[in-house]
């Protein structure tokens, strides 16, 4: 049941990007053209979001849980770092590149259209090495350190 | 070209609105943040209990854009003078870049300016700015 709802968040997510015409990286764009024509429709899409987001914040700060997980899960608290200003730019540049960001690129996804397309499969490369290499690397250095220790001491495989 | 004017500005707010209810329903019902790379992130690379809500959410959003598809397919339209090599660039950019930032334009743009959380202002910051020097700089090429 909770799956169900989720799905539904997702799906009402997708509709309000189309409604807001993020989905069409010329208003991106345009937005960010801030030499040229400037298209506001962006500031509005933040505008009506952010706002209707503070709210449901607001009732959700005052309830001990939420209405079906066990617990709230919430960004720790933590101050602004590197990673946070670097990565930023990074993401910054590419969508100021690409017109899109990952959630209109997900939404676009069933068009097929190949600078969706283009855009998704580099994205989705990027965001899974990001978080899966040092995994990798790590699961990598603790076989080769079990491995090591066994072969110095053989004892410890009976262990 | 897009066409700008003050029908777009109740698109973009009605348009806003209802992904602000999306991200609240979220939060309220499955206490999560909508934050898009963050749901994408834990399903490449998956950790038990974590997976299942996020693939829901993905799947509820691939459902929402088939309905936009069917119903207005203009809004998937691409007219920017743009080659498939700079979206590929755009994309790489995109994916490491939110994830080393830990959120984008929904988790930090939306999500964290909505409840003032200050590494989401300084991240909206930079990525809107950088955003708009690279417009700048292609306009130039």
């Amino acid at each position: 049941m909770k799956h169900g709802v989720v799905f539904v968040a997702g799906f009402l997510f997708s509709i309000g990007l189309g409604v807001g015409g993020m989905t069409q990286p010329a208003r991106i764009i345009g937005f960010l053209d801030v030499t040229g024509r400037w298209d506001p429709t962006l500031l509005f899409v933040i505008l009506g979001a952010v706002a209707t987001y503070a709210v449901a914040y607001a009732v959700a700060r005052r309830r001990p849980r939420p209405l079906v997980a066990p617990g709230f899960v919430l960004p720790a608290p933590r101050r602004v770092d590197a990673p946070l200003v670097v990565g930023s730019a990074l993401f910054g540049t590419g969508w100021g590149i690409a017109g899109f960001c990952p959630g209109p690129g997900v939404t676009a996804l069933v068009s097929l259209k190949p600078q969706v397309l283009a855009f998704l499969g580099p994205m989705l490369l990027g965001i899974a090495l990001y978080e899966g290499l040092p995994l990798w690397l790590t699961h990598r250095r603790n076989r080769r350190r079990a491995r090591e220790a066994v072969s110095a001491d053989p004892g410890l495989v009976d262990g | 070209m897009v066409t700008v004017d003050a029908t777009w500005v109740l698109h973009g707010l009605a348009g806003g609105v209802i992904i602000g209810l999306a991200s609240g329903m979220l939060l309220l019902v499955s206490g999560r943040i909508a934050g898009i790379t963050g749901i994408i992130g834990g399903v490449l690379v998956p950790t038990p209990g974590e997976w299942s809500w996020r693939l829901a959410f993905i799947g509820g959003m691939l459902a929402g854009g088939a309905v936009v598809l069917w119903f207005a397919p203009v809004a998937f339209a691409v007219t920017v003078p743009r080659s498939l090599g700079l979206f590929a660039l755009g994309g790489a950019l995109v994916g490491v870049g939110t994830r080393m930032a830990n959120g984008c334009t929904s988790g930090h743009g939306v999500c964290g300016v909505g409840r003032l959380s200050p590494r989401s202002l300084v991240a909206a910051a930079v990525f809107t700015t950088c955003g708009a020097l690279a417009v700048a700089a292609l306009r130039m090429l």
